[in-house]
This record gives C-alpha cells, sequence and structure tokens, in this order.
C-alpha cells in the first residue's frame, strides 16, 4: 500500500489542495480495510459524522469491486483518488475488473421493507447508501479498466480554531 | 472478531469484541452469532458499544442473524455509536429490530 497524502502538503492546508490522496492496493476484504483506516487517519480536519459518511460510502465502493468487479477468485488491483474541492471530496476509483452490468451503476433505491421477517433482505443496501450519501456519481468503462468517480459534500474550510 | 455472552435478568447480552464488523468478517459475524445463540431462550441483546464501524455487509449479517433464529428467540440491539446507528436509520433497519440507547436501558426495558 502506499499513500502520499500529507507529505507535501503543509499543516491546515486540506482545503484547496487537489490530489491530496492516492492509494493502490490489492482487491480483498482485508486491503479495503486497511485502505480504509488509512484514508480515515488522512481526514482527521473533517467532522466525526462526515468521516463517518466518507468511510461508509467508501467501504461500499471498494467491496463492490472486490465482490462483483473482481470476484472472490480473483485478483486485481484497485486505485483510489480524492482531491479535496471547495464543494467537497471528490473521490475516483478504478480497477481492472468487470464492467458493470448494462455499464451503468445500479439505481440503488430501497427496497419496501416487507411484513414479513424471512424476507427481510440481508443485501442490496450498498448502492443505496452511495447514493444517498454521495453526489455526482459517474460509471465509465474505458479499455477495460472502470472508472468510478462522485463527491461527498463536507466542510472543506479550514478550522476555525 | 469475538463474542462474549452473559446473562441478566431475563435477557442473554451478546457483546461484539470488535470495532468492526465489516466484509471482512461478516460471514463470521453470523456464524458466531448461530453458535453463540443456541439453546437461548427469550430476549437476546446485541451490545454493539465497542463497533465504531459497520458496513451494509455487516447489516446484513445482523439481519440474517436475526432471521436465523429459533422460536421464541427475539433479537434486540444496544449501544450503537453515531456511525453505526446511521447505517440502520437511512436503510430503515432500525424499524425491524428494537434497539436501546444503552445496554442498562435494554436490560431494565422489561424489568417489570
Amino acid at each position: 500500500m502506499q499513500t502520499e497524502a500529507g507529505r507535501s502538503l503543509p499543516e491546515q492546508a486540506l482545503h484547496r489542495h487537489t490530489k491530496d490522496i492516492r492509494l493502490t492496493f490489492p482487491s480483498s476484504p482485508l486491503s479495503v480495510r486497511r485502505a480504509l483506516q488509512t484514508i480515515v487517519a488522512d481526514l482527521q480536519e473533517l467532522e466525526l459524522e462526515e468521516r463517518g459518511s466518507v468511510e461508509l460510502v467508501l467501504a461500499e465502493v471498494l467491496n463492490n469491486v472486490v465482490e462483483h468487479a473482481y470476484g472472490a477468485d480473483e485478483r486485481g488491483w484497485i486505485s483510489l483518488e480524492c482531491a479535496t474541492e471547495r464543494d467537497g471530496l471528490h473521490f475516483r476509483i478504478r480497477d481492472e475488473g468487470r464492467p458493470m452490468p448494462d455499464d451503468t451503476p445500479p439505481m440503488g433505491a430501497p427496497a419496501p421493507l416487507p411484513e414479513v421477517l424471512d424476507k427481510l433482505p440481508e443485501g442490496g443496501f450498498g448502492w443505496f447508501l452511495i447514493k444517498d450519501l454521495s453526489r455526482d456519481v459517474h460509471y465509465s468503462r474505458l479499455d477495460d479498466v472502470n472508472e468510478l468517480t462522485f463527491r461527498i459534500k463536507v466542510d472543506t474550510s479550514p478550522r476555525k480554531n | 472478531m469475538q463474542l462474549s455472552t452473559r446473562t441478566e435478568k431475563d435477557a442473554t447480552i451478546i457483546t461484539v469484541e470488535a470495532e468492526r464488523i465489516d466484509a471482512a468478517v461478516a460471514i463470521r459475524f453470523k456464524d458466531l452469532m448461530r453458535d453463540t445463540a443456541e439453546g437461548c431462550t427469550g430476549r437476546i441483546i446485541l451490545d454493539l458499544g465497542q463497533v465504531d464501524f459497520i458496513d451494509s455487509s455487516g447489516l446484513g449479517a445482523i439481519v440474517a442473524s436475526m432471521k436465523q433464529l429459533g422460536d421464541g428467540q427475539k433479537l434486540e440491539l444496544a449501544a450503537l455509536n453515531a456511525n453505526v446507528d446511521k447505517v440502520f436509520r437511512l436503510t430503515r433497519m432500525d424499524t425491524v429490530f428494537p434497539i436501546h440507547a444503552s445496554l442498562g436501558n435494554a436490560v431494565n426495558s422489561h424489568a417489570n
């Protein structure tokens, strides 16, 4: 795992920097967990709740890559970039796994909750959470590479203390 | 990921001894819950006080844990931190599980 976060960043200058974070890591649940912990540690400037939303959205996006683009039996790399702009954190996730079905991300609509306990869904929450907590979700497939970009609105102005 | 169990009043308390219930441990969590809940009767309170992150895989595993319970067993949740609580609210799973602010509240809610 590599990180460039913080290396060239002066302290307290989270805002108005581009390419704040760049990570590349193998497709596996434990690598995703480590990547999330690295990113969250790099975003200490954010409010706790904002950091929670960022970690959740990234977890859902990255788990989808591990489980669906590559699948359990396939090795591959995932790259993550995060740029901080005035309107929030801009993310770009790339992988070389299978394309999304129909070349488009799922709608992520919440299913109505069934009356019967046995029919409760155990999955399908991921895209709903991604779309609920992020903006400008865009997927493209170019030369065997999946690219998903999205923005998470956070307060990126310098801290007032 | 470990679960510890104790009994208080009429309830079995299962404490999740982990900071995360995520995709890396979701299946293990579900299996541990099945083994731990086996033989319990009545209320089962899942103490999430140590958990500071849950993703949709972890949420699915908790739903699955509830669905695999036997007759007469009931799963309730307690001591969710803000980020964990948010996942339940956004997915409306807070309408499916009784959720208690603290373990004490959970234990005492049936104290009569």
